[in-house]
C-alpha cells in the first residue's frame, strides 16, 4: 500500500491548490456584492422559473448505454494484460464472444433509434 | 526512488517518503501552473497565426509572451462574484473537483529511462480511467449548483459527450495494453523500443486523440461552452479566480492527456541514436498539444446530434474493430 502514499498526496495536493488560490485571491481582491451583481445571469434579462428544468429523454439512454459498455470494457483490460502469457486461441475466441455479446447489444441499440438524436 | 528512499539517517522512512511525495506534488502543481500559463499565450499566437487576427502582442516582452503573467495578476485581483441562487458548496468546489484529476494524471507519467515515472502504479491505465473520470463529477457539479439554465445545459451536454466518448477512449488503448502486455506506462514505454505504437496501432491512435479531444472539451467538440448559444456553458456563473482555475484545468488537461498519448504511441521518452530523455517526451507532447490547437483554429463547431454519431456510431465500432484485429494478429503470428 506504500505506493499509494503519492497518490493520495497528489489528491490532497491537486484538491487544495484552488482553494489555496482562492484564499490568496481574497487578499488581493476587493467584494462589493449588490443585488443586480448576484442574480442569476440570464442575458441581462430578469430571471424567470427554475434552472433545473426537465431534460431531453436521449440523454438517459445515453446514460443507461454507457453504463452498460463501460462497465464491459473493463473487463477487457485484465484479458489484454495476460494475452500473451495464455492460450492464445482460447483467449482470443472468447473474448471474441464476449466482444460479439457487445456488439449485438450496439446493433440492437442501433436499430431501435437509441443512438439517433432526435 | 527506492534507492533513496532507503538509509535517510534519522529520519522514519514513512516521513521521508510523504516528505519526497509532497515534494513530487509540488514539482508537479508548478511544472502543471507554468505550462498552463504559457499554454494560454501559445494558444493565442497560434490563433493569431491560423486566422490572421492580431494575438498578444502588447503587453510586453518579445512577442507579448509576459501576457499570461498580466492575465494572472488580473484573475487573482478580480471580483469574486457568488450569485444569490447558488447551491453554494457544490458551487464552489466545482473548481477543485475540477481540477484535481489532471493533476493526479501526471504522477504515473513515464519521464526519463534512468527515473522512470513519480510513481510507476502497475494498473496506471485502469488508474487515468478512474481519476479522470471524476471531471465529470465536477462539471455536473459546477452546472447543477449554479442553478443557471446555460450552465446546466452545458453540464448536460458535456457529460452526454464524456460519457460517450469514455468508451472508444478505453477501448483505444486495449490494443496497446495487447502489444505491450502491461497496463504500466513505464512498461508500456520500453515496449517501444523498437517501434513505437503508433504504427501498428494507427487506429487505436486515431480514435484515442479523437476521443480525448472530446473528453476535453475541445473544438470541434467545445459545444459545451457554445457561446453563441449558451454564453459559457458551466462556466457561466464563475469569475475570477475560479474561472481562471477551471480554464487552467483544461489547459493542463490538453497537457495532460498529450503526454499520456506520446507515452502510449509516440514512444516516450525514446529518441533517435540512444538520445532517450525526458526532452524527447515533451517535444512529443507539445507537437500533440499544437496539433490539438490548429484544429481548434481550423474545424467549426459540431451540434450535439453529430458528436453522438461520431461516438456510436464510428468511434466504437472502430475501436471494436481494432480489438479484434489486434488480438486476432497476435494470436495468428
Amino acid at each position: 500500500m506504500e505506493g499509494y502514499l503519492d497518490v493520495l498526496i497528489f489528491l490532497i495536493a491537486g484538491f487544495s491548490f484552488p482553494i489555496v488560490n482562492l484564499f490568496i485571491s481574497r487578499l488581493l481582491r476587493r467584494d462589493n456584492p449588490r443585488p443586480e451583481k448576484v442574480t442569476t445571469y440570464e442575458s441581462g434579462m430578469v430571471p424567470f422559473g427554475d434552472a433545473r428544468v426537465k431534460f431531453h429523454i436521449a440523454y438517459y439512454f445515453f446514460a443507461l448505454l454507457f453504463v452498460v459498455f463501460d462497465v464491459e470494457t473493463i473487463f477487457l483490460y485484465p484479458w489484454a494484460v495476460v494475452f500473451r502469457q495464455v492460450d492464445q486461441v482460447f483467449a482470443f475466441w472468447e473474448m471474441f464472444v464476449f466482444i460479439g455479446i457487445l456488439v449485438v447489444g450496439l446493433i440492437y441499440a442501433w436499430k431501435k433509434k437509441v443512438l439517433t438524436w432526435v | 526512488m527506492l534507492e533513496l528512499a532507503a538509509g535517510q539517517g534519522g529520519m522514519p522512512d514513512w516521513l521521508w517518503n510523504f516528505i519526497l511525495a509532497a515534494l513530487k506534488a509540488t514539482g508537479v502543481l508548478a511544472f502543471a501552473m507554468a505550462s498552463a500559463g504559457l499554454l494560454t499565450w501559445v494558444e493565442r499566437k497560434v490563433a493569431a497565426r491560423i486566422q490572421r487576427r492580431r494575438g498578444p502582442e502588447v503587453v510586453g516582452g518579445p512577442w507579448g509572451v509576459l501576457q499570461p503573467l498580466a492575465d494572472g495578476v488580473k484573475l487573482f485581483a478580480k471580483e469574486d462574484v457568488m450569485p444569490r441562487a447558488v447551491d453554494r458548496w457544490v458551487w464552489a468546489l466545482a473548481p477543485s473537483v475540477i481540477f484535481f484529476p489532471v493533476i493526479m494524471v501526471f504522477l504515473v507519467i513515464p519521464l526519463d529511462p534512468k527515473f522512470g515515472a513519480l510513481r510507476d502504479l502497475n494498473i496506471a491505465l485502469v488508474y487515468l480511467a478512474a481519476v479522470t473520470s471524476f471531471t465529470v463529477l465536477g462539471i455536473f457539479m459546477a452546472g447543477w449548483g449554479s442553478n443557471n439554465k446555460y450552465s446546466l445545459i452545458g453540464a448536460m451536454r458535456a457529460i452526454a459527450m464524456i460519457v460517450s466518448y469514455e468508451i472508444p477512449l478505453v477501448l483505444s488503448v486495449v490494443g496497446v495494453v495487447l502489444a505491450a502486455g502491461s497496463l504500466s506506462l513505464v512498461d508500456i514505454v520500453e515496449a517501444q523500443d523498437e517501434m513505437w505504437f503508433i504504427i501498428p496501432q494507427f487506429l487505436g491512435f486515431v480514435v484515442f486523440y479523437i476521443a480525448s479531444l472530446a473528453e476535453l472539451n475541445r473544438t470541434p467538440f467545445d459545444l459545451v461552452t457554445g457561446e453563441s448559444e449558451i454564453v459559457m456553458g458551466y462556466l457561466t456563473e464563475y469569475s475570477g479566480i475560479r474561472a481562471g482555475l477551471m480554464i487552467f484545468s483544461e489547459y493542463i488537461g490538453l497537457l495532460a492527456t498529450s503526454l499520456v498519448a506520446a507515452s502510449l504511441f509516440l514512444g516516450g521518452w525514446h529518441g533517435p541514436f540512444g538520445t532517450d530523455s525526458v526532452v524527447w517526451l515533451l517535444l512529443k507532447a507539445f507537437f500533440l498539444v499544437f496539433v490539438a490547437m490548429w484544429i481548434r483554429w481550423t474545424l467549426p463547431r459540431l451540434r450535439i446530434d453529430q458528436v453522438m454519431n461520431l461516438g456510436w456510431k464510428f468511434l466504437l465500432p472502430v475501436s471494436i474493430a481494432n480489438v479484434v484485429l489486434t488480438g486476432a494478429w497476435i494470436m495468428v503470428r
